[in-house]
């Protein structure tokens, strides 16, 4: 009865652009010039909303919300794959994908400030709402895929968002399982930024990599540089392709880094030291993909410049759009209890438009 | 004697049961380094250390799974869920063990743990932030549900909760954590968990409330003893399940009259057993129907809306009146 080896596993690593915008020109993603700088501005968008929402935030403008600075490229490179037909569900940390979805401005401003508003969008079809609770979303995610393989949609496929920490939920685990099972066309991208609150990376799960999960459910696992948009890109958009094409799930880890507070509510100096950050910040998705457009001279300080006073008056506009919204339906959350009227529902809403009239 | 907040109350709680007991441990997300998001377990970890504090992974599941093994062993944890809103995920944990292994074994293995969780609205917060559904819990057979309203009463039911040999849902209305302080004793109490409290004595109304409500709920009963000198007696429940029916029977054979507020949605709530239990002990003493205030049967809006949502003391004001004038 012999001791045999029964598998053997190996796991790589994807990194195109390094921290200096220098390319490997053997990886390096066919995109068009158009693309590249839709990605770029898709991310400087990204951080500048977040910039102006911590603002707000912090004059009582807006209420709580979790900034993705430093993590625009795990969120915009993965969204620049996906076609209008392919979905995303997302979790709470994807701004600049969202954005990139066609979400408008002024709808994270709504969500964030408490009105369901936020969530609804035309356009918003293939585009699944924030998903606070932690993990569930992915589940959603397979069945979605699971939808669209029964109904033999082509070319089409589900790209999934969540946390490191979302890893350790049951949820995730059973998404990757029942995926891997069904061989359905869904994408997760786990976006390490190395901490959940306060619990480092290393406290959240015991392995080395959060990619090595895939190797478990038998499906393709890479992990790949986070902060860096043309292996973002490239890895979703191969194992896009592959889902696609019949090929099954994959798994990709994104290591990348929070660069701010987890939410505006949240004091991460109770947890890691300024040295930690200032070593990410060196990281910065942002300005090594800028130097990488400048070294294909498709980028300049004009078009920067250019770039930068555009998204200035997008962000004003949306602010001011945004706060002279007002109306809002007080007994909206009566509309949208069913799809079909009930008289106890009626009977409530009447006596709450009563009580309403009561308090003024 | 120092006057204290609901949260420093509780972290005391915790502190002075960790000294007495090494058998409990404190265990969640964040709970450590960080403290808690509300900073309820503050000092825990740099006191007792990291194998009695546990920061846990993200899995509200695997922690109460884990605590009810632990407790099976003859520990005592007190396991946090850092918002009520994502607790649910524990919840067959709760319902298919924890709640059962004293029936499954005829009372040979027990599960003594305490599972806190802030709970309720009126915090401008993100959905699954600001939900009430102490029901859900108070459903459940073997599982005590237990909800303070202020320092004193948290520190005391605290430390009534992890002594308790019994699985106990401990729900903070986060609502109250901050907005006021209480003398709190310099010796420990240990509350009664099963005993409702009279915060208010009174002749004419009942009013029968808990949790974060018990605010407006005195402001209201104060409005009205000035307004037309009625007196109202004021039930504050502070335990859920199993429920204090003959305080409530008590009071309003007395008052003969009882309106309950409840911050969650109308139907099937704690607010129609309170009822309930009214009908079975004291209906032949009723001189009006017994009203109830309450949130409606509608999804909690997010926060933008919620406060129109939210019983307030306008709202309970109307009700009470509406029952003496009946
Ligand atoms: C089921 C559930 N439990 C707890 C929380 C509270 N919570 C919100 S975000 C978070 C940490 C998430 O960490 P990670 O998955 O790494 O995502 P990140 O915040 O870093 O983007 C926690 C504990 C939640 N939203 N859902
Ligand atoms: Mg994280």
């Amino acid at each position: 009865m012999p001791l045999t080896e029964i598998g053997r596993y190996s796991l790589r690593r994807l990194e195109i652009l390094d921290e200096n915008g220098e390319v490997d020109p053997a990886l390096e993603p066919d995109l068009s010039a158009e693309d590249l700088v839709k990605l770029y501005r898709a991310m400087l968008l990204a951080r500048e909303d977040d910039q102006r929402m911590f603002k707000m935030q912090r004059q009582g403008r807006v209420g709580t919300f979790g900034p993705n600075t430093g993590q625009e490229a795990a969120v915009c490179g993965p969204a620049l794959a996906l076609s209008p037909r392919d979905w995303l569900v997302g979790s709470f940390r994807e701004l600049g994908a969202r954005l990139m979805r066609g979400e408008p401005l002024t709808h994270s401003y709504l969500f964030h400030n408490g009105y369901e508003e936020g969530n609804v969008f035309d356009g918003m079809e293939r585009t699944l709402p924030i998903s606070i609770i932690v993990g569930a979303q992915t589940l959603h995610a397979v069945g979605i895929a699971y939808a669209m393989k029964y109904r033999t949609e082509k070319d089409a496929a589900v790209l999934a968002f969540i946390g490191d920490g979302g890893t350790s939920q049951g949820d995730f685990h059973e998404a990757l399982n029942f995926a891997s099972v069904w061989q359905v066309p869904v994408v997760f991208v786990v976006q390490n930024n190395g901490w959940a609150i306060s619990l480092p990376r290393s406290r959240q799960a015991h392995c080395a990599t959060l990619a090595q999960r895939a190797i478990a459910y038998d499906i393709p696992g890479v992990q790949v540089d986070g902060n860096d948009a043309l292996a973002t890109y490239s890895a979703a958009r191969e194992a896009l392709d592959r889902a696609r094409s019949g090929g099954g799930p994959s798994l990709i880890e994104a290591v990348t880094y929070r660069l701010m507070m987890h939410t505006t509510a949240d004091d991460p100096r109770k947890y890691r030291t300024e040295e930690e950050v200032e070593q990410w910040w060196k990281r910065d998705p942002i300005p090594r993909f800028r130097r990488y457009l400048e070294s294909k001279s498709i980028w300049d300080d004009a078009k920067q410049a250019a770039l930068e006073a555009g998204i200035k008056e997008e962000i004003d506009e949306a602010v001011k759009k945004f706060e002279s919204m007002d109306g809002f339906k007080p007994d909206a959350p009566f509309d949208h209890v069913f799809g079909t009227r009930h008289e106890s529902i009626e009977e409530q809403r009447a006596a709450f438009l009563a009580n309403l009239e009561g308090e003024a | 004697m120092a006057k204290m907040t609901m949260v420093q109350a509780i972290n005391l709680a915790l502190h002075e049961e960790m000294e007495r007991d090494d058998s409990v441990i404190v265990m969640g997300e964040d709970v450590g380094v960080d403290e808690g998001v509300f900073r309820v377990t503050a000092g825990l970890h740099e006191a007792f250390g990291s194998a009695r504090v546990l920061d846990t992974p993200l899995a509200e599941s695997g922690i109460l799974g884990t605590a009810i093994g632990m407790a099976l062993a003859g520990l005592r944890p007190v396991a946090e869920m850092q918002f009520s809103g994502f607790s649910y995920l524990m919840f067959p944990q709760l319902e298919g063990h924890g709640s059962r292994f004293r029936s499954r074994t005829q009372g040979r293995m027990t599960v003594p743990l305490v599972v806190r969780m802030p709970y309720g609205g009126g915090v401008r917060a993100l959905e699954h932030h600001s939900e009430s559904r102490e029901a859900s819990y108070a459903h459940l057979p073997g599982v005590k549900v237990v909800i303070p309203s202020g320092p004193r009463n948290a520190r005391a039911l605290m430390a009534a909760a992890v002594r308790d040999p019994d699985p106990v849902v401990f729900m903070e209305p986060k609502r109250s954590y901050r907005v006021f302080r209480e003398e709190v004793p310099e010796e420990p109490e240990i509350g009664q968990i099963g005993r409702a409290r009279i915060a208010r004595e009174g002749s004419d109304l009942t009013l029968v409330s808990w949790g974060a409500m018990m605010r407006p709920v005195l402001h209201a009963a104060e409005e009205v003893t000035s307004s037309r000198g009625a007196s109202i007696e004021v039930i504050d429940l502070l335990t859920i399940s199993p429920l204090d029916g003959s305080a409530i029977a008590r009071s309003v054979s007395k008052t003969g009259r009882c309106v309950v507020v409840q911050e969650a949605p109308r139907s099937l709530g704690v607010a129609s057993e309170v009822i309930a239990q009214i009908n079975d002990r004291a209906l032949m003493h009723l001189e009006a129907p017994v009203n109830r205030i309450t949130g409606y049967d509608v999804v909690t809006p997010y926060f933008g809306r919620e406060m129109g949502y939210i019983p307030g003391p306008g709202r309970i004001r109307r009700g009470i009146e509406e029952t003496l004038d009946f």
